[in-house]
């Protein structure tokens, strides 16, 4: 029997110390036995690793940046489909979503799906709004503020004591101990994702992290939860563990009840050293570490395209704990022809 | 009240350690491995004592404080559950 054939386009291909969850899904949709997987890659930057890794990558375009506007995205995404006929499109970042969501009905005429949430949904977990969602949900959550002046800063850091963490809108946070970082960090932060920052209480204990999958109507697909091993210096989990704790997985079916999410999500935990459990943050997106969650035996991207295309299927049950992921870096060899092309006409 | 190690708690022949619970791992030799052992299947530290003593040459009473040093520890670690039956 001939193999179903699916045209999906991904973004985040990025592969770098901040990684995109991008490479990750790619490989999760590669472990499909009964379909074969036309990948297109839809990349910001021309040095995207995932661009240069054909054994993933079928064939790559470059797309403008969200803040381009929703036209520029459009006619680009125009252009790609006259060629492609994608499917589908993955988004992997937090900042693309409002673009491709405001597209939805026009991309949908156009054959191409999405299985996202909706505005409303997104703005209630995103950074800024967070404290409010999880007060609200009773659930525990780190003090924090919106911050848009310099005056306000420090004298918020002061309130909750340092250290205190700083958050850009869409991504980055780091740990400040004194006024001089924080300041420092708030015009980095100011600089590459704008106001407002997010100032947080710092709380220490293990990184838990849980990725999950939601039909949009309150149901739960599929969710793991990780504990982080290492972290670099970013935050970003370098090692983990796949671990089993009914809490977590109820704190994910909670989730989906209470906000009928649609797609693949992220939570981000901490467990104090007094077994006290505070909600960091929401993703609305697979994290970069999903393909972990497919090897421990839930492969939620591949549900999830699935879902989107109308397959009739049931949710995952169960899953092995114990599996790990080591992340590494790699020097992957390409040739400047390869750049070349991409450069000059933004597509590989 | 009796004490039991945590259900799920995973111990390999090596001394290797892992809660899969938490994600924690740990390393024990030869002798806390039995004592992990000894306490999976359910025996108290009055028991333990007695085979320890039969496994080693020392005295009872200095097993039975470290006995209950190393349990603490395990208690430390939420590795421990009291059962109740």
């Amino acid at each position: 029997m001939m193999n179903r054939k699916i045209c999906i386009g991904i973004t985040g291909l990025n592969a770098i110390d901040s990684p995109g969850p991008g490479v990750s899904v790619i490989r999760c949709l590669r472990e499909a036995k009964e379909i074969d997987f036309r990948i297109i890659g839809l990349a910001y930057e021309t040095l995207e690793p995932g661009i240069y890794m054909h054994d993933l990558v079928d064939k790559s375009y470059q797309i403008p940046y969200p803040s381009a506007g929703t036209e520029q995205i459009y006619k680009r995404l125009c252009f790609i489909q006259e060629r492609e006929k994608m499917d589908l499109i993955i988004p992997n970042f937090d900042a693309e979503l409002w673009n491709l969501i405001r597209l939805e009905p026009r991309l949908k005429s156009m054959g191409i799906h999405l299985f996202l949430p909706d505005r409303n949904q997104i703005d209630k977990i995103s950074k800024v709004n967070l404290f409010e969602f999880a007060t609200s949900n009773r659930i525990k959550t780190p003090q924090s503020k919106k911050i848009n002046t310099l005056d306000e800063l420090d004298e918020y850091a002061k309130e909750i004591e340092y250290p205190v963490v700083i958050k850009g809108k869409y991504y980055e946070a780091f740990i400040t101990y004194n006024k001089d970082q924080l300041i420092y960090y708030h015009n980095k932060l100011n600089a590459k994702w704008g106001l407002p920052v997010i100032i947080q209480e710092f709380v220490n204990g293990n990184e838990i992290v849980i990725a999950g999958l939601g039909d949009g109507n309150g149901n739960t697909y599929g969710a793991i939860p990780l504990r982080k091993l290492y972290i670099t210096d970013k935050g970003k989990g370098w090692a983990g563990v796949v671990i089993e704790d009914e809490e977590y997985i109820n704190i994910a079916r909670k989730f989906n009840e209470s906000l009928h999410w649609k797609g693949g999500f992220e939570i981000e935990l901490k467990r104090t050293n007094e077994d006290e459990l505070y909600l960091l943050e929401i993703n609305p997106r697979f994290p970069a570490w999903i393909y972990t969650a497919a090897a421990a035996g839930q492969n939620m991207p591949l549900m999830m395209v699935r879902m989107a295309l109308g397959d009739n299927i049931s949710p995952f049950n169960g899953y092995e704990t114990g599996k790990m992921f080591v992340r590494y870096s790699w020097d992957h060899i390409t040739d400047i022809s390869e750049f070349q092309q991409i450069s000059t006409l933004g597509e590989l | 009240m009796a004490i039991k190690l945590k259900k799920n708690i995973a111990l390999s022949e090596s001394g290797f350690i892992f809660d899969p619970s938490t994600g924690d791992s740990f390393s024990v030799n030869g002798t806390g491995l039995k004592i992990l052992e000894f306490l999976k299947t359910g025996y108290d530290e009055t028991f333990i004592t007695e085979k320890l003593c039969e496994i080693m040459d020392a005295d009872k009473k200095l097993i039975r404080e470290d006995l209950d040093d190393f349990i603490n520890h395990l208690k430390h670690l939420k590795m421990i559950v009291y059962d109740e039956s």
